[in-house]
């Protein structure tokens, strides 16, 4: 059983400290979600677990499973069992989804799928996100809705099977069908047990259909209040008002 | 356009077939400016004499007839007259000329294929003419490999609805130099498409030109290069519409990779006073690799009528973009394939419009050939 532990990590963006000594662990089972307002450094804890350049980690450790995450690059991150949901999925001309799919799927099982097995598994993780055949055939991303980019990282998601997945606002900008579409995704993932999940979101919404078994409170780079699912009902009423008075 | 310089359209009206009507540049012409004069090996300045060889095969179509001629033979220079004073030496200096030739209604049901085979470091001038008479069809491939100093000009005639594909490669050993014209002239309705792949040699100096003498001609000019460490390759596009609802549409893309390697690209696309209801569109994009490599990218366009249909221009020139790069590796895809795909990615879409399939697959293994060295 795998297991996430994020300690004491601390980040900067070109010298501006945003993460200010970050402690969390995530267990194989169990759903987190993360809640803060815009700016409190949601995404940055994101993109940092995941090796986004932009970030420069100043302290502090990212283990799965024992191994520092920081050490590796962003692709042995992400064979190591780490993913990341984008929140805004970059468009890359010329290079197809279903080559695109193809290669991530190789590169993290360490071998080529069949390609008969692969059609199968793409085709139907496809027609459970409602997407539509034709995509396959497309740009990555390119000229994607925003709907159409969510459910394209659900697919992965469901594809590589990663042990930790790290879900960045993937809520954000869905209508309710489409919303209830991803999260389905999502509740597909965790069902095995064998999953973590830390979904980073602003909203409660996403959480009527993929309960937390966690809730932390972000705020001016660290976590400032954690509970259970209670307390996402009780941000929903009271708003994040008095974290950003707090941390201000 | 500042006030002093001289406007667009008038580049293109210096044109002879004597040579002695062009000075040798010395480098500060907009024309040569970014052309590093020194690596000509004399071809600009008279001091290049023939010498050494280029062979030149052709395996036709069987509709398709091939003529050795000399310099002398009447349909030479009909469609273009040189425009440089390299384009001047190569048809002062040439002694062969290829003619190929397609009959009235005739459709190619095979490419044909003139190899241009450099022998050594000899120079070389040379002159081909494909001419497609009415209705004709062919589609033409020029593969320039080996070693050579070689000017050429090249003469594209294409009849009325006429269409004529043409696959130019220049595939040369990497101490080649080549400069080459190639004019194509646009009958009635006739379409004309033109894929230029320039990989190899020193220095390539490649400029295709079009011309249209009547209304409805359709041109496509297609573009890839790929440039190392030390190489020059400048391409030089214009596209002249002096004619009535005519199209054109160029688009180039290129890779650079290494210490020195420098694209030139140049498009000049004007569209005449008569031209009313033209519709052109010109595109170029450079791929920076690494440090020390350099694009030079010049778009240029002269509208002198109020009535077209379209008319547009871009040009960019960037690094990989690390966003494009950590989406693929945030899936697992190891860095080098990361940077493939998105290379591959950026140049997939025109490997596709070689209308070879050989020729595709044989671009497509030199790109890859490139981005694994």
């Amino acid at each position: 059983m795998s297991t996430l532990e994020i300690r004491d990590l601390q980040v900067a963006v070109e010298d501006k400290q945003i993460l200010r000594g970050v402690n969390l662990t995530v267990k194989a089972g169990e759903t987190h979600a993360i809640m803060g307002p815009n700016g409190s450094g949601k995404s940055t804890l994101a993109y940092a677990v995941a090796g986004h350049p932009k970030y420069t980690i100043t302290g502090g450790q990212v283990l799965l499973d024992g191994v520092d995450l920081l050490e590796l690059s962003v692709d042995e991150r992400a064979r190591a069992g780490l993913f990341l949901a984008m929140q805004y999925p970059v468009e890359v001309p010329g290079v197809s989804v279903s080559n695109f799919l193809r290669s991530a799927v190789t590169a993290v099982r360490g071998e080529a799928p069949k390609l008969r097995e692969f059609a199968k598994d793409l085709k139907a993780g496809m027609d459970a996100l409602s997407i539509d055949a034709s995509f396959a055939q497309r740009n990555l991303n390119e000229g994607f809705s925003g709907g159409e980019k969510k459910r394209h990282e659900i697919l992965q998601l469901e594809l590589l099977k990663p042990k930790i997945a790290v879900l960045d606002e993937t809520d954000s900008g869905l209508d309710v069908d489409a919303l209830r579409v991803v999260s389905e995704g999502v509740n597909r993932f965790r069902a095995s047990g064998e999953t973590g999940v830390l979904l980073i979101t602003h909203y409660t919404r996403i959480l009527r259909y993929v309960k937390p078994d966690f809730v932390h409170v972000f705020a001016g780079g660290r976590i400032v209040e954690e509970g259970g699912p209670e307390l996402a009902d009780r941000l929903e009423a009271e708003g994040y008002e008095a974290y950003t008075k707090a941390s201000a | 356009m500042g006030l002093n310089e001289k406007p667009l359209s008038t580049l293109h009206e210096k044109a002879s077939y004597e040579l002695a009507d062009f000075a040798v540049p010395t480098g500060r012409e907009e024309e040569w400016r970014f052309t590093p004069l020194s690596r000509l090996k004399g071809l600009h300045d008279g001091t290049a004499a023939a010498s050494g060889g280029v062979n030149v095969t052709v395996e036709a179509a069987p509709e398709v007839t091939v003529e050795t001629v000399g310099r002398d033979d009447e349909r030479l220079g009909k469609a273009y007259v040189p425009a440089d004073r390299i384009s001047a030496q190569a048809y002062a200096a040439f002694e062969k000329a290829t003619v190929v030739t397609v009959p009235r209604e005739a459709v190619a049901s095979t490419p044909t294929t003139i190899t241009l085979t450099g022998a050594g470091d000899g120079v070389a001038y040379g002159h081909t003419l494909v001419k497609l008479e009415a209705m004709a069809e062919a589609v033409v491939v020029l593969d320039h490999r080996g070693s050579a100093v070689y000017a050429d000009n090249v003469e594209f005639v294409v009849g009325d609805g006429a269409t004529l594909k043409v696959v130019s490669l220049q595939d040369w050993a990497d101490d080649a130099v080549h400069v080459s014209h190639h004019h194509a002239q646009l009958g009635k309705d006739a379409t004309f498409r033109s894929f230029v792949v320039t990989l190899g040699g020193d220095l390539v100096r490649l400029s295709p030109s079009v011309s249209y003498t009547a209304p409805g001609g359709d041109a496509d000019l297609t573009g890839l290069y790929f440039v190392d460490a030390g190489q020059h390759l400048e391409h030089r596009l214009l596209v002249d519409h002096s004619q009535p609802n005519c199209r054109s549409n160029v688009v180039y893309k290129g890779a650079l990779q290494g210490d020195g390697a420098h694209a030139v690209w140049i498009g000049d696309v004007i569209i005449q006073v008569e031209a009313e209801g033209t519709d052109t569109y010109e595109l170029n994009r450079n791929l920076l690799l690494t440090d020390g490599a350099r694009a030079d990218s010049v778009p240029n366009l002269e509208i002198l009528t109020g009535e077209v249909a379209g008319a547009g221009h871009a040009s960019a020139s960037g690094r990989l973009d690390d966003e494009h790069i950590f989406y693929l590796q945030a899936r697992g895809i190891p860095f080098d394939e990361a940077r493939r795909l998105v290379i591959r990615g950026f140049f997939g879409q025109l490997i596709e419009k070689i209308e070879v399939e050989e020729l595709r697959d044989r671009v497509m293994s030199k790109v890859e050939a490139e981005l694994a060295g």
